[in-house]
């Protein structure tokens, strides 16, 4: 029922993590399992592609609030791109886009880790 | 009120998260049937997704065992939702909806559901009985 998958895979130096179908409180931990992986490797710029994420629920907002402190205490970045409207809803009700770059493009979001005094 | 005119759907589930789905699914079911938007299903969705976890968690501490009842009542002019559990209850009115930045900067997690659920329902209330349920009534208008 509740289908989910996060998959990380390598870019130009960047994190790209894929998420897949429904995140909510039960899948959450599989999302945290992702992250802490990255971050125990030291990789800390790190895209989500939310393009085939079809539903999220606030249990999966509160993993990107978990880990953005550290991330960005060691110079990284989480920034979160291709969101669904209805996904992009939930997070804009409860003020993430002024704490996080969304960015409509996952090529957009990589450059600007290339580039970031653009 | 209207219970002449009012479609009844109701769900018994045990107290785990692995049922979120199922529960979701459940709700889309019976909105479709009763023509709802979509927009107002995705809405109703996941207000209960959020209120079944703080009954999961909250409630009844992840402890599986555990029941709650869901029933959405589908009238002309709105979708009533009414959650039942027999766990530990809570105060609504001392859980302040939070000002986001101070969150942030608090590094608090969770407790956002409450949040959510205030900002899409038109209508949230709580009742509990001491020893025997709790009653979380939530409302959102159709027009």
């Amino acid at each position: 029922m509740s289908e989910f998958s996060a998959n990380a895979s390598e870019r130009l130096d960047v994190q790209v993590i894929n998420l897949n179908g429904y995140l909510d409180a039960h899948t959450a931990p599989q999302l945290e399992s992702t992250f802490s992986e990255l971050i125990g490797s030291n990789k800390y710029k790190i895209v989500v592609n939310f393009q085939e994420l079809k539903y999220i629920s606030s249990a999966g907002l509160g993993v990107f609030m978990a880990f953005i402190e550290k991330i960005r205490d060691n110079k990284g970045d989480i920034k979160l791109v291709e969101m669904k409207p209805n996904v992009f809803n939930i997070f804009d009700l409860l003020g993430f886009p002024l704490l996080y770059e969304i960015y409509e493009k996952e090529s957009d979001a990589i450059n600007r880790f290339q580039n970031p005094k653009e | 009120m209207q219970s002449s005119s009012e479609n009844i759907f109701e769900l018994k589930v045990k107290s785990s998260t692995h049922y979120l789905g199922e529960i979701r699914e459940f709700i889309q079911a019976a909105a479709l049937e009763n023509n709802i938007p979509e927009k107002i299903i995705a809405d109703v969705i996941l207000s209960v997704d959020e209120a079944c976890t703080n009954i999961i968690k909250h409630a009844y501490h992840s402890n599986p065992q555990n029941d709650f009842i869901i029933k959405l009542f589908f009238s002309k002019n709105e979708i009533k939702i009414v959650l039942v559990d027999y766990g530990d209850s809570f105060n609504l009115n001392a859980i302040e909806s939070p000002n986001m930045e101070i969150y942030f900067k608090q590094k608090r997690v969770g407790g956002l559901g409450l949040y959510l659920i205030r900002s899409l329902m038109d209508e949230v209330k709580y009742k509990s009985i001491k020893g025997e349920y709790n009653e979380l009534i939530l409302a959102k208008k159709l027009n």
